[in-house]
């Protein structure tokens, strides 16, 4: 139980936590903004996959890394805008349509990667962002090297929890979106485009998720490897329901996980093979899924998630 | 024709060929180039079907064989890619076993006049199921006298994907190599559970940094990264990494996969091809392993001495490496 203590109040775990959870920040964000407007996005794992590989090909081929995460961005607005043609005006199955989109993008990506390089025995790399202090904060014991030494993607997915909860609840911008999630009718009775209102939404949030899938490549590491999202993608979904579809509870959510990521890490070190480590690789899941059925508990899912809004019919 | 004289010409003709197969026809030699198919489970990327992809080119580009390869396949469908390229005329097959033991023994015998040479824990099969693995335990023991001089703090970190004989094997000769100079030293060792995630490796290094490791052993991508970001040292596996983290990489244990492939691609052109367990190929007195030259400028001269010592005893066949293929406990 000591060994407990000592990791959970070392500021390097707080660091840990806060990387690992970033992408899933981002992922989360994205997700969220797509369902509040009443549509699924199961293309998430192959849109951060499309995001870390777009994201760091501009940049290996000599863009600067912020064009990178653009580059990514503008990739996952693609991928969104395609799953959102099929599944807001032509009203196909969301489920189907989305892991057609994550089984398209995953495996574009992989053949982009090979056909611009056939023939390496060891990845290409590029060089990342570095973790920037920020001056004042970062000197601050303890909570300083935990939340103030990190990379400036990490900052930016902090700052656009802020900006989307602040969209979402304070703006008409963001009314109409979340009631084209709860009533697109009312929406549409507004004079309102329920179309317009939820493929933009999809194509924002699908942009995020790209920047999460980026964040991989140009943060965390400097080379895009097949498989290496590996089911961040679909933790995002799990943690969008814990969430209650929130904001601040999504960002709440990723370090919830990450900080369990972390610690099943230094667990796994400190117990030294007292444990198959199988238990430890399965703890954040684990914990992620009690934390999950106490959370859903009380969580209201939007509306009309799923049901696709066909101008004039009754329901 | 009646239809007793037809019956009993098809008894006939499934005896004849009956008696063709289960008395083994004998194989026979053939032309170059081979056609030679590899499936792999993992991107060509990967340290371990790096080597086999990098020996069976220099095969290609020698003119011994036509080489086509699929990678990233699936456990679940490697069946099915198997029967693809042996329904394509393939003479050889390369690839790995280790999840997928029975439904690769089950083509190879369909298939009995394709050689299959595949990365597996197991034994060869009769009559064309050759198996190989990285027995190169002995460069990896060598990479452990280095890191085990290296260390400051007596803590060695070693980050793995999962603990499968190949891996455990090399982990546990390097441990047996730091033991040897440094009894003192104690190891930590993380398995991430998965062979292709840099950013999870790196964070399971970064954890053993915390915690005062000085010395990792990089078994997966990610583990260098993380060392050459805080400033520690690491030890390469099977590829040689030198090159991209100079300064941090201080000895590599490297697989050499061309003895093992050609042994097997001159069988096969010779019409001597059997079953048999090739893994002797991948050993330090056959080519199939070295330790990367070392750099005097990161390892003391004394380090330097001891390691070829040990190496020429391990060649002239009077020290000998443990082969411990259990999960390493530390």
């Amino acid at each position: 139980m000591s060994d407990l203590f000592d990791i959970i109040t070392a500021a390097a775990f707080w660091s840990a936590a806060i990387r690992i959870a970033t992408p899933l920040i981002f992922g989360t964000l994205g997700e969220l903004i797509c369902e509040r407007a009443g549509v699924l996005n199961l293309g998430i794992e192959g849109i951060f996959t499309a995001g870390a590989m777009s994201g760091w090909m501009t940049v290996y081929l000599g863009g600067d890394l912020w064009t990178g995460v653009l580059v990514a961005a503008l990739v996952g607005a693609g991928f969104g805008l395609l799953h959102a043609v099929l599944t807001v005006p032509l009203g196909l199955s969301q489920h189907v349509t989305g892991l057609g989109i994550t089984l398209l993008a995953t495996s574009a990506s992989y053949f982009t990667y090979r056909i611009a390089f056939p023939n390496v025995s060891s990845p290409p790399r590029i060089e990342p962002f570095q973790p920037i202090s920020i001056p004042g904060l970062s000197d601050l014991p303890f909570i300083g090297p935990a939340l103030f030494q990190q990379t400036p993607l990490t900052y930016f997915a902090v700052f656009l929890v802020i900006v989307v909860a602040y969209i979402l609840a304070r703006t008409p911008l963001g009314l109409a979106i979340r009631a084209s999630g709860e009533n697109p009718a009312a929406v549409d009775s507004q004079g309102l485009s329920v179309y317009g209102l939820r493929i933009g939404a999809v194509m924002a949030g699908s942009a995020i998720m790209a920047v999460g899938g980026s964040f991989l490549t140009l943060s965390a590491f400097n080379a895009f490897f097949f498989e290496m999202i590996a089911g961040r993608g679909w933790i995002c979904i799990a943690l969008v329901v814990f969430a209650s579809w929130k904001p601040g509870k999504a960002l709440l959510g990723a370090l919830l996980f990450g900080a369990f990521d972390a610690l099943q890490v230094r667990l796994q070190q400190s117990m030294g093979g007292a444990i198959p480590y199988q238990l430890f690789l399965m703890l954040p899941y684990v914990l992620s899924i009690l934390a999950l059925v106490i959370m859903s508990r009380r969580a209201a899912y939007p509306n009309a998630l799923m049901i696709p809004f066909i101008k004039g019919q009754r329901s | 024709m009646t239809r007793r004289f037809f019956f009993s010409r098809l008894l006939a003709a499934f005896a004849v060929a009956a008696f063709a197969l289960s008395s083994g026809i004998p194989a026979e030699a053939k032309e170059k180039p081979l056609k030679v198919a590899a499936v792999y489970t993992v991107p060509v990327e990967q340290q371990w079907v790096s080597r086999i992809h990098l020996a069976l080119k220099a095969a290609e580009a020698r003119g011994d064989i036509t080489y086509k390869f699929s990678e990233n396949v699936a456990n679940t469908d490697y069946e099915r890619v198997m029967r693809e390229y042996a329904e394509q005329g393939s003479d050889m097959i390369f690839g790995e076993a280790f999840a997928v033991e029975k439904a690769a023994r089950k083509v190879a015998a369909d298939y009995p006049k394709i050689a299959f040479v595949l990365g597996s824990s197991f034994k060869p099969e009769e009559p064309n199921f050759s198996v190989f693995d990285n027995y190169i335990q002995e460069a990896s023991y060598l990479s452990g006298l280095v890191a085990g001089k290296a260390t400051k703090s007596n803590k060695i970190g070693l980050v793995g994907g999962f603990p499968i004989p190949e891996v455990n094997r090399l982990m546990n000769a390097f441990m047996a190599g730091v033991k040897e100079v440094n009894p003192d030293a104690t190891f930590t060792v993380t398995f991430i559970g998965s062979w292709y995630d840099p950013p999870k490796a790196k964070e399971a290094a970064f954890a053993m940094i915390d915690a005062g490791a000085d010395v990792l052993y990089a078994e997966r991508f990610g583990v260098s990264d993380a060392a050459k970001e805080r400033g520690v040292k690491a030890i390469g596996n099977v590829i040689d990494t030198a090159k991209d983290y100079p300064g941090v990489v201080l000895a590599s244990a490297l697989w050499h996969f061309e003895p093992t492939a050609d042994y097997a691609i001159k069988q096969v052109l010779d019409g001597t091809y059997k079953a048999e367990d090739v893994g002797k190929y991948s050993e330090m007195k056959v080519g199939g392993a070295s330790l990367a030259p070392l750099d005097p400028a990161l390892v003391p001269a004394d380090v330097i001495e001891l390691v070829k010592a040990k190496e020429k005893a391990i060649l002239d066949g009077s020290f000998k490496v443990q082969v411990v293929d259990t999960e390493p406990k530390p």
